[in-house]
């Protein structure tokens, strides 16, 4: 029977992994991670679970061994946070080209500099395009099932690609939460054991790594991109899999109270829920808001999102990290594109907020929701605003 | 003589972890010696390959040279995929979902795959004690870039980042002493080889797969396109740099130090470094200072011969 125990959320993430019997775990400790990596560690050595556990001396070779123990064949974990991600993330791009189904959390965190601990959303959108699968969770619930969808999905035949959960540094990793923990058995019905297509086996060898001449490269890039493209229906199946064992259905964009919405906040990972809050307090003020919450980053789902934001007026999107210079926040300026092609489009007003931890309260929605409406009176909503910013 | 020579490739294994038909350079002595310890494994052996020459020549989609499982990643982390592969397959043995059976693990990687840009990650995996043999492949620069000068380049080199100019006699830094370094992690096996000693090279690369725990090898591998050398001097290079002392052959086994090849009276460094277009434009007195270095260098290494033997 699965039990509903209060539990810090990065005890949590281990036990689903735990749960995910994994074979090998690489990784290197970095705040707000280590919880994950000590629980984790703990396991192995109390023989809650057999996997090996390599204690590397960094990230980069965090992410190598991983590539190696995948390639072996083995069910693989990592996680990492901000400047790990930075330092391993030559060789995430290479785990996804060579298609190993390694899961990692991120524990999102601030990149330096200056450097920072706290939470927010630069590290992710360092690798926007290393061409992994990448979501967000909202709560430790959501973290939970995440980390044990994504190795199924991760794994499947037809996707064989490394996954990235997102989980908000502090704000998810360090706090209490109710969470239900599956039991064993549930998990190995859901989740099978890994059945690599390709291993590194002296009776069937294969070269993997092999390098490309311009006449094949952009062929090998297409071919990418096709797989990542076509793993969104898997993982909606795989969802929903989920969905029907638990009760608990993820979906690529949910929304909350859209129905007769005007103005929808855009956000991703545990801002949704203070966001939720603040949309109930606005809706009994009358304001016509609700939200809508990318929960899969990559592969972008075009097709839900255009179903959620369909009839809005406008977009109110919270940013978590900066393009200096750039056109707008990451998130921002991808759904702009991304609405490029509709006929009446919602107008999108950009503000880049809760950057190394700062607080975005309710208030603050209610406040970026009436600045919004100042910018769009006054006919200037290109580019972002940096909100809150102290004078 | 001609008898012993068709006796002595008798003893060779027939079996090539690599397969002819790639793209090294004519005499490249490092190829060569990927063969040597290509037969010295056998089949039942899995390469992590670092990114370099013997990358490039032996990879090119959709193509391969390798006849053994082969994975590549990156430059600097051979040792860190090859410590993933061995901990991924022990833990699936242990697991019983694949057979136990015995797998050679070799991490392999060029000199700036190993002294330079990997030794960070080549230290974690031998600190960590992974069942593995590591071999470098020290052909004394970044070849496959073009000649840039590593860490593991000798003094008075010329190559395209160490160029031998007005005021700079090429390469103004020593040899870094790799094997040294693998010494200090106090794993159980270190050797040097060289292809130039083939029976030599595979007998080490033998204890070294044999070994539990982490072994490391340290392959002297003659360049010929980087060092200026006609091919057909790539095997006589390599019997100089030994003879000459610059680059001794021994074992470091559990601690002990072993000659492995006894030179009772070294030869002038020089008929070592007249070869090779690398060193055209040393003078005299830089010759007498790379002399003074191999003689000092070389007493060192017989000292720790010595005590190695006093000591068991
Ligand atoms: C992170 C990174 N930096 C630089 C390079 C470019 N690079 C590729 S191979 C190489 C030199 C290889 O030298 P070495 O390891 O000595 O091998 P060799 O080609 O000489 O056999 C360099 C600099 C790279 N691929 N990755
Ligand atoms: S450049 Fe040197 S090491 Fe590279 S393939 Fe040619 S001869 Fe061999
Ligand atoms: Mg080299």
């Amino acid at each position: 029977m699965p039990k509903r125990v209060g539990m810090e959320v990065s005890i949590g993430a281990s036990e689903a992994v735990r749960l995910a019997n994994v074979d090998a775990i690489a990784a290197y400790p970095i705040t707000p991670q280590t919880h994950i990596v000590e629980h984790l560690s703990e396991f192995v050595a109390n023989g809650e679970l057999d996997a090996e556990f390599i204690p590397v001396e960094s990230e980069h070779s965090a992410m190598s061994v991983c590539c190696g123990t995948s390639a072996a064949g083995a069910r693989t974990f990592t996680c990492t946070s901000s400047q790990g991600l930075a330092l391993m993330s030559e060789i995430v791009f290479i785990a996804s080209a060579m298609q190993l189904p390694i899961v990692m959390i991120l524990a999102n965190r601030s990149l330096s500099g200056p450097l920072s601990i706290w939470n927010d959303h630069t590290d992710v959108m360092l690798v926007r395009d290393c061409g992994w699968i990448q979501a967000f969770g909202e709560n430790g619930q959501e973290i939970f099932d995440l980390t044990l969808c994504a190795f199924k999905i991760a794994e499947d035949h037809r996707v064989l690609l490394p996954f990235m959960v997102n989980m908000d540094g502090f704000i998810l990793s360090h706090v209490i939460e109710p969470i239900e923990i599956l039991d064993q058995e549930t998990v190995d019905s859901f989740l099978p054991v890994y059945n690599p297509l390709y291993r590194l086996d002296p009776d069937n060898p294969v070269t993997m790594g092999a390098f490309a001449m311009p006449d094949l490269y952009t062929e090998t890039k297409k071919a990418q991109d096709e797989r990542l493209k076509a793993s969104l229906p898997v993982i909606e199946e795989i969802w929903e899999e989920y969905g029907k064992l638990t009760g608990r259905t993820y979906h690529p964009v949910e929304t909350y109270k859209a129905e007769g919405a005007k103005t929808l906040f855009v956000t991703m990972g545990s801002f949704g829920e203070t966001a939720s809050t603040a949309v109930d307090a606005m809706r009994e003020d009358g304001e016509p808001v609700g939200l809508c919450k990318i929960r899969l980053w990559r592969p972008f789902p075009f097709q839900a999102f255009h179903e959620a934001v369909k009839g809005v007026e406008t977009l109110i999107v919270i940013d978590r990290a900066t393009s200096y210079g750039g056109p707008g926040g990451p998130v921002a300026a991808e759904i702009r594109s991304a609405l490029y092609t509709l006929d009446t489009p919602p107008k999108v007003v950009d503000f880049i907020a809760g950057l190394a931890g700062r607080d975005v309260a309710p208030g603050d929605y209610k406040a970026m929701y009436h600045r919004a409406q100042e910018k769009i009176a006054s006919g200037d909503i290109a580019g972002y605003e940096i909100y809150g910013v102290r004078d | 003589m001609e008898k012993l020579n068709v006796y002595a490739v008798r003893l060779l294994p027939k079996y090539e972890a690599i397969a002819p038909g790639h793209r090294a350079c004519q005499g490249c002595a490092e190829v060569l010696a990927v063969r040597l310890v290509g037969k010295a494994l056998g089949r039942n052996t899995v390469v992590a390959c670092a990114t370099g020459c013997m990358e490039i020549i032996s990879s090119p989609l959709p193509t391969t040279s390798w006849r053994v499982p082969w994975i590549h990643v990156a430059f600097e982390n051979a040792a860190a995929v090859a410590s993933g592969v061995e901990a991924g397959l022990k833990v699936l043995m242990r697991k019983g979902r694949i057979p136990k059976k015995k797998i050679n693990i070799l991490a392999m990687g060029g000199d700036g795959g190993t002294a330079d840009i990997g030794l960070q990650a080549l230290s974690g995996a031998l600190e960590r004690g992974h069942n593995f043999t590591y071999v470098c492949y020290d052909n004394e620069a970044y070849m496959n870039t073009g000649i840039q000068r590593s860490s593991s380049t000798p003094f008075g080199a010329a190559t395209t980042t160490s160029p031998a100019g007005k005021v700079k006699p090429g390469q103004v830094t020593w040899k870094k002493n790799m094997p040294e370094i693998a010494v200090a992690h106090n794993i159980p096996y270190v050797a040097t080889a060289c292809p130039s000693y083939p029976f030599d090279l595979m007998e080490k690369v033998k204890r070294a797969a044999e070994t539990e725990g982490p072994a490391y090898v340290h392959v002297f591998s003659v360049c010929p396109t980087g060092w200026r050398l006609t091919p057909d001097l790539a095997v006589r290079a390599g019997r100089l740099a030994v003879e000459t002392g610059i680059f001794p052959l021994y074992e470091v086994v559990e601690g002990k130090y072993k000659l492995s090849v006894e030179i009772p009276k070294l030869r002038p460094v020089e008929d070592y470094l007249k070869i090779q277009g690398r060193f055209r434009h040393l003078t005299p007195d830089l010759i007498d200072k790379i002399q003074e270095r191999i003689n000092k260098d070389y007493n060192k290494l017989l000292a720790k011969i010595r005590f190695s033997e006093e000591m068991s």
